[in-house]
């Protein structure tokens, strides 16, 4: 376990006979109390496809949550948890080989927690074996304690451009404005819709419908435009 | 036997028998997509419903309008765990849409005006179990959650219940739509907790 910042924490977990996952997906954490109860929530896995058993997850503790709080405060190194997965085909990336003809651009927008499975396409990316395909993140935290991976974003792997935008505070000398996600920041630090990048979106509803629409605004079509919403859990 | 989680007690539904077995209950109305919200103007809008062997029956807004239409209050259940009760909508029963159609299909697969697809029997379209809707709460049906309108079968996981529908096609074969090709259940009954492929 791997505190990630303050309300949230990276669980790594080995799972029996895990079949492999593609980035993006997602498991089924299911837990159920001593009287028979269970709860089960939806978590994107973190980590790329290394092709071992072990992956892991990363849970924001939601403040009124039924499962995020025990996986966060209560669950301990060594416990057993159930899961069920991977779950999910639609909001993948899977690397090219190198045989294929290449890839176009990728551009992933991540809102809070939703750089999770974003994260994961980040590392798929940085192990693959075929040609690297060109990425570009944009991340919105509202300020820097709250940045997942913040080490990894500091020194991202080749091939991966990251950009930082805070919306209520921001660490000294950032150039950036406070503020949400603007259409200028998808010019700026996008791709150009004339290079008919895959775009992944992950986040809060708002956010992805707000940078969804900037993107059809722009060009892009919206058939190479794939989102995953996060909702409270 | 269930793994127990040590120190987990969970937040106890209220046991009024309303809320499917791992299903939560919100307030909020969360909103699940693949892809960006298509923008459907009602003026150029239309919906169709062809049989297996292509007879197609198909309203504008105007002629959709002009039906007639209930208020159905139901309670709304996603694959992603929430349940939301008490919803109210504005729409025609599928009873009337069908009424009188000449088919042999068993299936439908339900299209939307972004490409989304989703498969159903028939049968659970009918006998007022299906409406296709135009209001929410008492206002016309915002964009993000299918505006102008959805299909509402409250009874199956809300994944059904397409989103900017388009056209129904009856079809005689179980045709897989766009979840359910990913892994997702075919037919997705709550209340037996039919998520995916094999459940």
């Amino acid at each position: 376990m791997r505190r990630e910042t303050p309300t949230a924490s990276t669980l790594v977990l080995d799972v029996d006979g895990w079949p492999g996952h593609l980035a993006g997906q997602h498991v089924d954490v299911k837990l159920t109390a001593e009287d028979g109860y269970s709860a089960q929530r939806s978590y994107s896995v973190a980590s790329a496809p290394d092709g071992t058993s072990r992956i892991e997850i990363t849970v924001q503790n939601v403040a009124d949550g039924e499962v995020s709080p025990y996986l966060v405060d209560v669950v301990e190194a060594g416990d057993r948890i159930e899961i069920r997965g991977p779950v999910g085909r639609w909001f993948v990336w899977r690397p090219s080989q190198p045989s294929e003809r290449p890839s176009p651009p990728i551009l992933l927008v991540g809102g809070g927690s939703g750089i999770v499975p974003l994260r994961a396409m980040v590392r798929a990316q940085a192990s693959a074996t075929g040609g690297r395909v060109p990425f570009r993140v944009l991340y919105s935290v509202r300020e820097p304690a709250e940045v997942y991976f913040a080490d990894e974003w500091a020194r991202p792997p080749a091939g991966v451009d990251i950009t930082m935008i805070h919306t209520r505070r921001a660490p000294a000398g950032n150039a950036r404005p406070l503020g949400r996600i603007t259409i200028e920041d998808l010019d700026a630090h996008g791709w150009p819709a004339e290079f008919e990048p895959r775009c992944y979106i992950c986040g809060p509803t708002s956010f992805v419908d707000t940078v969804a629409d900037m993107l059809v605004e722009r060009g892009h079509s919206a058939a190479n435009i794939r989102t995953e919403r996060f909702g409270p859990s | 036997m269930a793994l127990i989680s040590k120190g987990f007690v969970g937040r106890r539904r209220g046991d009024d028998g309303r809320t499917p077995p791992g299903q939560y209950l919100t307030k909020d109305f969360p909103v699940l997509a693949i892809g960006p919200a298509p923008v459907v103007a009602t003026d150029t809008w239309s919906f169709s419903i062809a049989t297996e062997r292509g007879d197609t029956r198909s309203w504008t807004w105007d002629e959709f309008a002009a039906l007639p239409h209930e208020s159905p209050t139901v309670d709304i259940h996603c694959v992603t765990k929430w349940s939301k009760l008490d919803t109210t909508w504005k729409g025609v029963s599928l009873d009337v849409l069908l009424d009188g159609l000449d088919t042999d299909a068993g299936f439908v697969v339900v299209h939307g005006f972004d490409g989304y697809t989703t498969n159903l029997p028939l049968e659970d379209l009918r006998d007022g179990k299906a409406w296709l809707v135009t209001e929410f709460d008492g206002a016309p049906l915002a964009r993000e959650h299918g505006g102008p309108a959805r299909l509402l079968v409250p009874h199956l996981y809300f994944w059904k219940s397409a989103k900017w529908i388009s056209r129904i096609e009856l079809t005689v074969e179980n045709e897989q739509g766009f979840w359910e090709r990913g892994g997702y259940h075919d037919y997705g009954d709550p209340w037996r907790e039919q998520r995916y492929q094999g459940d």
